[in-house]
């Protein structure tokens, strides 16, 4: 069959073709029309010619399959593909603007900028890791944003779909990719962990807040793999006013062993919404590396280096969801208090890595102006942070896995909703009130949060002994 | 056009009927089966009467190694499979055993090809169990996809231009797309007789126009199809691995 010819007003598949904005080693791009679609678009074509990198074919082909399956705000929308047989191409949204690799010289960026700049990264992760895509190649020049702020991850083509056949795993010797965000575990040929791109996202942390690669930029395979065991020089020792929470957070994304790293990605965006909150512990103060006892130790350790069985990504993430318990503080909310923290006992108890945060809403009035002292002229906000950290103690969970949030809102059910969506969080647990007047007057906070949320909520009440039926 | 594949039925009437009531609900317009029709199961009059009306009405069917055992009493297999074959040699009519005896090998259509157990040597009787299984299967033959069943335990494989292979247990109704310009063999689970523990039937849909295959698991009454089996004398593990999937 005759190939389409690729040029300035061909046609193909009723896209117009427009101008090459980018010639690249695997791929060109050309800006495209259709009648009947509206956003501006973008036609990825691979080079196939002889003598091309055959990776170039194999990453195309990923790309191909896995991008049609992708949605929301953290992907490029995909308009249709193209197969090897005749012309093949992905036809896809043209996300406006650059990538984030033009900040290149402005390195390194205030803290503040890198933590929210994470943050949403860190969000368009956990979206892609739910919807089973490993990206694999995470670093500035895959990553953009839409002018509403959202983070926009592009170039699939070295991803891994865990529900798809993985067409890079058994193709290549050498692991593909980047090689200074590359993961340790991804020279051992391990792709189905989501955590990898976790491990990148803090080798970019760490070199736009500090103008330095935590392993600098060697590509041979020889340089990558010291990874596996020498651990980067800590942030702090670069930057003496580097905050304890950022280096606590870029430091456990580069740990060597997954298993170490947060445990998923919206538990890291989590971490870096809630800064004063991150709980600080060795590594967030150090200024060296590891002995070197520890890297030899490491280096002959073959912990890292066992067979493991083929992971299911989404098992994983359901292994650790952020749990939210929104709490009433009041007197008498004792009962129903104790109810849920049983609750919360027994949801933890079956997900080790699922981190709590307790949550209260201290409720402003329409009208009046609110005094953050009470009569007694006590911090209300203080006093509730106490006392929601009393309530979860008998939990005697883990300080990393336990945060504590006092809201402040006119209306509680809407401000639990709104921590749940920016929070990303996986199960709300709340009480409902029993005959209670405030419920009839205002109608059930517990009753909006599970119409409205947009993940499980559990609702628990205390149990009540028969009634005598009336009428 | 969608296809309804199915292999290895192995006589089991209550798992093949949930098979093709579910493949009918996913729109379903034609029907192929890739052979051992019979064997193992306690209802193989059922089965191939259910098939030869299918293949009267168009549907495309292949020889099985238990298919053939019918008419080859000589073929070496082990004492459970042995003894089940020959008691459904005692069940079959003789347009039953006509019809097993006639059935094709192979069968090609458009770039497809369709075989029990593996292209390189279908009346061998080989299993596909590694990438260099499939690749042999594969290179055997001109088809862009092959579909062959015979170790009752789902597996996709691939091959590139370049003769790089890659592997894949499907997971259950995620449609895979079956790249043009890469060379397929799809293994498909067993109907009757699942062996990757999980007990639920399996089977396949293609569509041929967006070139999806769709690997398929559908819940039956197992306990029914165990019972029969034992009712009707046939070796006691043959019932037992059904629970189990293996």
């Amino acid at each position: 069959m005759v190939k389409p010819a690729i040029e300035p007003g061909a046609k193909l598949d009723g896209f117009t073709i427009g101008q090459c904005v980018h010639q690249g080693g695997m791929a060109t791009l050309w800006t495209v029309t259709h009648p009947g679609i509206t956003v501006p678009l973008l036609m990825k074509i691979p080079r196939v010619a002889e003598g091309e990198d055959p990776a170039a074919i194999v990453s195309f082909e990923m790309e191909q399959v896995i991008v049609p399956r992708l949605a929301g705000a953290h992907v490029p929308g995909c308009f249709g593909t193209g197969d090897f047989a005749r012309q093949p191409y992905v036809a896809m949204e043209r996300i406006p603007g650059k990538t984030l690799y033009s900040r290149i010289d402005d390195l390194p960026i205030p803290y503040e900028e890198a933590r929210v700049l994470g943050g949403k990264i860190a969000t368009a992760l956990a979206d892609l890791h739910r919807q089973n895509v490993i990206h694999h190649d995470i670093k500035p020049s895959s990553i953009m944003f839409r002018a509403s702020g959202e983070c926009v991850l592009i170039d699939f083509g070295l991803s891994h779909h865990n529900q798809l056949p993985d067409l890079l795993q058994e193709e290549f010797r050498l692991p593909y990719g980047t090689a200074p965000y590359m993961a340790p575990e991804r020279l051992l040929g391990v792709r189905d962990d989501p955590r990898s791109d976790l491990f990148s996202l803090g080798v970019l942390l760490y070199f736009f807040t500090t103008g330095e690669r935590p392993f600098g930029e060697s590509e041979t395979l020889r340089g990558m793999r010291r990874r596996l065991w020498r651990d980067p020089y800590p942030p702090r020792r670069l930057r003496p006013d580097y905050p304890p929470w950022l280096q606590e957070i870029v430091l456990r994304c580069l740990e060597i062993q997954p298993v170490w790293r947060h445990p998923t990605a919206s538990q890291l965006a989590f971490d870096l919404a809630h800064p004063e909150q991150v709980k600080l512990t060795a590594r967030s103060e150090r200024l060296q590396r590891d002995p070197l006892s520890t890297v030899w130790r490491r280096r002959f350790n073959r912990e890292l280096t066992l067979p493991k069985p083929k992971s299911d990504v989404a098992a994983q993430l359901a292994s650790g969801p952020i749990v939210v318990v929104a709490l009433d503080i009041e007197e008498g909310s004792g009962e129903l208090n104790e109810c849920l923290r049983r609750t919360a006992a027994q949801l933890l108890a079956t997900l080790p890595s699922a981190r709590l945060a307790c949550l209260n809403v201290l409720r402003l009035g329409r009208v009046t102006i609110d005094r953050t002292l009470d009569e007694y002229g006590n911090n209300k906000h203080i006093e509730r942070l106490v006392a929601l950290r009393h309530w979860a103690s008998p939990l005697e969970l883990d300080e990393g896995r336990l945060t504590a949030h006092v809201l402040e809102a006119i209306d509680p059910a809407s401000a639990i909703l709104e921590f749940t969506r920016v929070n990303q969080v996986d199960h709300i647990v709340m009480g409902a009130r029993q005959n209670s007047m405030l419920r009839t007057l205002l109608g059930s906070v517990a009753g909006k949060v599970a119409a409205e949320a947009a993940c499980t909520v559990t609702v628990v009440r205390p149990p009540r002994s028969a009634q005598v039926e009336t009428g | 056009m969608r296809l309804a594949i199915f292999a290895d039925i192995h006589a089991n009437r209550q798992a093949f009927s949930a098979c093709l009531d579910a493949a009918r609900a996913r729109g379903a317009e034609r029907v192929v089966c890739l052979g051992d029709v019979v064997g193992y199961g306690a209802d193989p009059e059922w089965a191939l009467d259910t098939v030869m009306d299918l293949v009267a009405d168009g549907a495309i069917a292949v020889i099985g190694n238990h298919d053939h055992a019918i008419g080859t009493p000589l073929q070496t297999m082990n004492a459970a499979a042995q003894a089940a074959i020959e008691w459904t040699r005692g069940r079959l009519g003789a347009p039953q055993r006509r019809f097993l005896a006639e059935l094709p090998a192979t069968r090609q259509e458009d770039d497809r090809l369709y075989v029990h157990s593996e292209a390189s040597q279908p009346l061998q009787w080989r299993y596909v169990r590694s990438t260099a299984d499939a690749a042999r299967s594969i290179e055997a033959t001109d088809a862009s996809v092959t579909f062959c069943g015979h170790i009752h335990q789902p597996a996709l494989y691939s091959m590139s231009p370049a003769a790089k292979m890659t592997s894949f247990v499907p997971t259950s109704d995620v449609p895979v797309q079956l790249l043009g310009g890469r060379r397929w063999l799809a293994v498909l689970g067993s109907v009757g007789q699942p062996r990757d523990g999980n007990p639920a039937a399996a089977f396949a849909m293609l569509d041929t126009t967006s070139r999806e295959v769709t690997y398929c698991r559908v819940p039956y009454d197992v306990e029914a199809a165990a019972d029969r089996i034992r009712a009707n004398g046939l070796p006691t593990w043959l019932a037992d691995r059904l629970l189990l999937g293996k």
